[in-house]
Parts: C-alpha cells; sequence; structure tokens
C-alpha cells in the first residue's frame, strides 16, 4: 500500500515531471534545478514527488505526516511504502528512495554503503516516531499491576507460570492474584517492537532473561499471534495473558506499570520521549547521524524505558537541489510541534521534546546539494 | 491426425486459416503452463541456492536448513491431513445426501450453499476461526485434555484462547469441504442408473446399492476431489498466519496446546516483510519444498486415481 496526498500539479507540470524523474532513476541523475534553490524548510511552495520505504512502525505516523504536510505543501506528494526498515534500508542505500524509515540504526555494513550512496558528508538519523511500548495483561479482578524488570522477564521466559507466584506477589503486596497460569502472549512475525522488547529485557533484566535481543521472539512454547492486532486479541480472548503492543494499541486491556529504579512507571507518551531524551547519542558516527543508545537499563524517576523509536535517514547532501528541497522541508514539518501532534493523533506516538527537536532541525538545516 | 472422410488418398486434407490459429493458440497455451511452471521451478531453485549451500548458523535459528525447514514441513502436514480426515467424509456424506437422499428442491439448494462456501475469501475464513470458532472450541479442547490427555495429541497445558493445530485443521476442513463435495456429487450423479437400478432390482437396500454400486465407482473421482482439497490445505496461508499459535521449538504432537509447529507459507507470510539477505534465501527454500510437496501430493493422487480407474466399472 502506498500513501500519498492529492497532487494538484497542473500548473508545475514541468517541474512535477523532472521531479519524477529524478525519483525514478535516483542517484544518477545530475540536474539541478536553480529555479527552486532554497534552503531547507523555509516555508516557500515547493512541488514535486517525495519517496521513502521502510519501517512499518511508523506507517500510521506517516500517514499523519503526510495528511498534514499536504496543507502545507499542496504540491508535493509523499510516497511512503511500509516494506519493512530492512527493506526500506537496502532501498534507500540502493539509491531507489529519497529517504528510509528504519526500527534500527544502520549498521558498519551499512555505513560504508551509505558513504557510497551519500558521498563525503554521510547521512542524517532522526529518531522522529517514539512509541511506548506497554505490557497489556487480561487478569479478572485486578486493575493494577507492577512489574519489576526480573518478573517480567520470569513471566516471558516461562520461568514464573502462575499469577499468584510470590515473584509477582511481591511486586503487588495489594493485590489479590488468583491462582491461574500466565499465558504469555508474543508476536508470530518478526517485527521491531519484539526487537525493542527484548532489547529491553537483555538491558534492564540480568541473569533473567538468558536469550539475546532479537527481532523474532526467542522463547518457544508461549501464544503467538500475527502483528499488535493479533496480540491484543489473543490477550483479550484468554483471561490470565499477557503480552506487549504499543500502546496506543491497548485497549481496554490493563497496561502494567514497569519497574524503574525504585519506583513503578506507568507508560505515557511524556515518559517515553523523557527516556529517549536522557539517551546518548551513538559515538564515533557522522556529524548529523543523531542515532541513539537507548538507556533501557535507566533508573531515572520517570523514565519508561520499554520504547520503540523509529529513524528517518537520509543524506545530508543529495545530488540534486530539488530533492535536497524537499528533503529537508518534509523533515523540518515531520520534527515540528505540529507534525509530531499529527504523528501522535494518527498513531498514538510519542511526540519529541524540544531538545530533539532542536537537533534535528540542526541536521535539518545541514542538508544540501552537490554543487 | 487421421481423416476419416472419403477424400482421394493422394490429396492433402484442406487446411484453412481458422484451423492453423486455433491449433497454433490450442498449442502456444499448453506450452505456456509449462514454461510458467518451469520458471516458477528455476526462480525458486536458483533464489534458494545461497540458502542451501550457507553454513548452519547463518540460517535464522543457528540450527541450519534441515532443522528450519523441518518443522515447518511437519506443520503443513499435520494441518493438512486433519483438514483431509475431518472433510474427506463430510464431503461424501453431503454429496451423498444431495445426490440420492435430499428432495429435489432442497437438493439443489444445498447444492448451491455448499459451493458458495468456496467463494469466501481464506481472510473471512482467518477472522471467523479466531473471533467466532477458537474461543467456543477452548472448553471442549478442556474436555478432551482432562479425559484424553494421555493421548500424546491431546497433552496439556490447554491453550486458552484456542488457537491450535487442531483449530486449524478444522478451519481447513470447512475451507476444502466445497471442492472435495462438488467433485464427490459430480461423480456419483455420474454412475450409471442401469448400475444403481439393476442394484434396487436386486432388492438392495438405498443404503446397500449406495455401498455396492456408487461407492465403488466414484471412488477415484473422491479420492481426486480430496487430492485437489489437500493442495488447497497445504498451500493456505492467510487463514493459518492469523489463526495458528506457531511457537513451538520443533515437532510436536500436542494439537491443542499453544505451543504448535508453523506451516510453510504461513511462516513465509509472517517473516517475508521484515526479512533481508540471506533469511529471505532460506524462506524461499522453504517455498521449494512446499512446491516439491505438493508435486509429490498431485503425484500420487494421480497414480492413485489411475490404479483405481482398472476397478471402478468406470470403463
Amino acid at each position: 500500500m502506498k500513501l500519498s496526498t492529492t497532487t494538484r500539479a497542473a500548473a508545475v507540470s514541468a517541474a512535477l515531471a523532472a521531479t519524477l524523474a529524478l525519483a525514478a532513476c535516483g542517484a544518477s541523475n545530475e540536474e539541478t534545478d536553480p529555479a527552486t534553490a532554497a534552503e531547507g524548510g523555509s516555508g516557500e511552495e515547493l512541488s514535486g514527488t517525495l519517496v521513502g520505504a521502510g519501517a512499518s512502525s511508523q506507517q500510521a505516523a506517516m500517514q499523519g505526516w503526510t495528511a498534514g504536510y499536504s496543507s502545507v505543501q499542496p504540491d508535493v506528494t509523499v510516497n511512503y511504502d511500509p516494506i519493512g526498515s530492512g527493506g526500506g534500508r537496502e532501498q534507500f542505500l540502493a539509491g531507489g528512495t529519497d529517504f528510509a524509515g528504519s526500527d534500527a540504526a544502520l549498521d558498519e555494513e551499512e555505513l560504508a554503503l551509505a558513504e557510497e550512496r551519500c558521498g563525503e558528508s554521510g547521512i542524517f538519523e532522526l529518531a522522529n516516531y517514539i512509541a511506548p511500548i506497554a505490557v497489556v495483561y487480561n487478569l479478572e479482578g485486578v486493575d493494577e499491576l507492577n512489574l519489576s524488570p526480573e518478573v517480567l522477564a520470569g513471566i516471558f521466559n516461562q520461568e514464573i507460570t502462575t499469577w499468584n507466584d510470590p515473584a509477582i506477589a511481591a511486586d503487588n503486596p495489594d493485590a489479590t492474584l488468583p491462582d491461574l497460569p500466565i499465558t504469555p502472549v508474543n508476536r508470530s512475525d518478526e517485527s521491531g517492537t519484539t526487537e525493542n522488547f527484548t532489547e529491553y529485557l537483555v538491558a534492564a533484566a540480568g541473569d533473567a532473561w538468558p536469550h539475546e535481543a532479537s527481532g523474532d521472539w526467542p522463547v518457544s512454547g508461549g501464544e503467538a499471534a500475527q502483528g499488535t492486532s493479533g496480540v491484543v486479541s489473543a490477550v483479550g480472548a484468554g483471561n490470565g495473558s499477557i503480552g506487549y503492543a504499543d500502546l496506543s494499541q491497548a485497549g481496554d486491556l490493563g497496561v502494567a506499570n514497569i519497574g524503574v529504579g525504585e519506583e513503578f512507571v506507568e507508560p505515557t507518551a511524556e515518559a517515553a520521549a523523557a527516556v529517549v531524551e536522557n539517551s546518548e547519542t551513538l559515538e564515533g558516527r557522522g556529524e548529523y547521524d543523531f542515532a541513539i543508545e537507548l538507556a533501557r537499563d535507566t533508573t531515572e524517576s520517570g523514565n519508561y524505558p520499554i520504547v520503540l523509536i523509529s529513524y528517518h535517514v537520509g543524506c545530508v547532501e543529495y545530488e540534486d537541489q530539488e530533492t535536497a528541497d524537499l528533503v529537508a522541508d518534509f523533515m523540518s514539518y515531520a520534527v515540528s510541534e505540529e507534525g509530531q501532534q499529527a504523528a501522535s493523533d494518527a498513531a498514538g506516538s510519542a511526540p519529541i521534546s524540544d531538545n530533539l527537536r532542536e537537533q534535528a532541525q540542526g541536521a535539518i538545516d545541514a542538508i544540501t546539494a552537490a554543487g | 491426425m487421421t481423416s476419416t472422410t472419403s477424400a482421394p488418398p493422394a490429396q492433402q486434407p484442406k487446411s484453412r486459416p481458422g484451423d492453423r490459429i486455433f491449433a497454433g493458440t490450442a498449442k502456444g497455451a499448453g506450452i505456456l503452463i509449462l514454461v510458467i511452471l518451469a520458471g516458477v521451478a528455476v526462480f525458486l531453485i536458483s533464489e534458494s541456492v545461497p540458502a542451501l549451500t550457507a553454513s548452519a548458523d547463518e540460517i535464522p535459528g543457528d540450527g541450519g536448513l534441515a532443522s528450519y525447514i523441518g518443522p515447518l514441513i511437519f506443520g503443513t502436514l499435520l494441518s493438512a491431513v486433519i483438514a483431509l480426515l475431518v472433510a474427506t467424509p463430510l464431503a461424501v456424506a453431503i454429496a451423498l445426501f444431495i445426490t440420492f437422499y435430499a428432495p429435489r428442491k432442497l437438493a439443489a439448494g444445498l447444492g448451491y450453499v455448499v459451493d458458495l462456501l468456496a467463494a469466501i475469501p481464506s481472510i473471512v475464513y482467518g477472522f471467523w476461526g479466531i473471533f467466532w470458532l477458537a474461543p467456543r472450541l477452548v472448553p471442549f479442547y478442556r474436555w478432551l485434555e482432562e479425559n484424553l490427555g494421555f493421548i500424546p495429541f491431546f497433552a496439556g497445558p490447554v491453550s486458552s484462547t484456542g488457537r491450535t493445530m487442531l483449530t486449524i485443521g478444522l478451519v481447513l476442513a470447512v475451507m476444502i469441504l466445497p471442492i472435495v463435495s462438488a467433485i464427490s456429487r459430480e461423480v456419483f450423479s455420474q454412475v450409471p442408473t442401469l448400475h444403481t437400478e439393476a442394484a434396487l432390482a436386486l432388492g438392495a437396500t438405498r443404503w446397500e446399492m449406495i455401498k455396492m454400486a456408487v461407492i465403488p465407482y466414484g471412488k477415484s473421482g473422491v479420492i481426486g476431489g480430496s487430492m485437489l482439497g489437500l493442495g488447497r490445505a497445504l498451500g493456505e496461508t492467510m487463514a493459518v498466519a492469523i489463526i495458528l499459535s506457531g511457537s513451538a521449538a520443533g515437532i510436536t504432537w500436542a494439537l491443542i496446546s499453544s505451543a504448535n509447529p508453523q506451516t510453510i507459507a504461513a511462516n513465509i507470510a509472517l517473516q517475508f516483510p521484515e526479512s533481508t539477505g540471506l533469511a529471505v534465501n532460506t524462506l524461499i527454500a522453504s517455498g521449494l519444498a512446499l512446491f516439491v510437496i505438493t508435486l509429490l501430493v498431485n503425484m500420487l493422487a494421480r497414480w492413485v486415481v489411475n490404479r483405481r480407474s482398472d476397478f471402478s466399472g468406470a470403463n
């Protein structure tokens, strides 16, 4: 499925045709158009087509962005193909798309390829989509549930198998926990949600979680369901089930508070944005490469560490001015307060903080065309 | 080509343009299907080669190709066999009822309704299975575990959502029911009236007539229909992908627990969107395995039908 805003480009058909050609043959086209030359995000009228592909996690947010962006720049069409993070990075590096959406930062091998794709100045990676992952449960008579990282890992590793286990009771002294078997529900398809959830367990739970982080659920024997909606409906169907899903999709299910340091933190947009802001940027990458090392094991108060972040990846230097303008302008919109609100309305994501916005805008302002 | 017209032997049969064009397009269509089949086979084999030649620890799951695909093949065959075991007797019974027992008006309507089942998209069966059928089967599964839990098939713990191998077998059975019953009905209605009337004239009851005249005549047709149904059950993707909780580590015979082996087609649908590189080749290699299995099933069906046709009384 492709997302696209309405194009009313009759008046600028020549420019549109040129951009379409650029989008189609990607890096091979070295043409520049001085008429539309402007540094990114200037608010002037642009036209053309911007092609992106990648993570399906940010598909709903992208729908919000493209819809909102069409009211700012009605003559720009943004196509985003949610083929998955890996495919998105692959297509971007091969020059097939203008930008990529990716749940993971580029690895070293891909960074080398990126140098071929974008030249010396490298790439930008902006964590523009932040979504808290909630631990959802279905347990009659229990309205509030606290889980420390070790207990959470024990449940999902099938070591803790009944709800009245002393370890769970220790986290929840006030709750009456039934003598009911726990059914842990996981994703049956490979997904960024699983990857982020297992990354969290690896970082925070220590020895209680003996598996590696992976997009494929590593523990066999649990209840496996397809997609976020599948997990939510499977948890809803069985009393005593527990699973993990996007907070925005949790619906009527119970949402567990996760142990951070001494306290238990409820997943909220603010708590999720806070942990991203308090995370370190990865060292030794490009100047505008803001890939971050999420502080999964944070003990800071009010930080919710189980979050999924999705990056926008693009070149700092494009081969033609038009693509550079379009990418810069669209990214400016995506990180703006208005854009983050549009994504939040459409996808339930957590708006990025002002500091992150400032950092991202710095990278966006640096986007240029090869001269 | 033999000619039986009374034309003088020396003269060539007259060939009109229409004949030549029709013969050419018919031949072209025949060749095209072979080319497509060969193209699919070549694609599957060439794309599988990287996975077939890769070392064991590069394959997803780190256990090598055989241990990755093995449980998938097992899951595929298990779900399809359950579907066939449930659907075939039911389909034959439906076909016999429609052909020999039902009043003519009811028969026409009933046949139409059964055919309609074939027109429902598989994703709709998936939703029906996950939201309607699966939760209703849970109490039944609990009963099975309590009373028949000593049989490995019904070993616990029971799934709390009902999204199990037995559920998917039942959903697949409903999906292949129309194919099997339509073909069975077709062969039963072709039983020569002389056979059935002779049986009745010899004093046979209706059941004895069916047993002695109809079933032997229609056996090969029913088997052919079942194999077509088996083909659909083996390749079914969407319904399995959304219903089945495929989380087992390997081969398991438990039909009513949360841990079930996944099927090949559903596994491809679930894993492909986020796969890159060798993982994609591995998925294609599993697709090649499915291709070979369906080919074998079809050859087996053909062999069975040909063998049976000697005794069926059809000749």
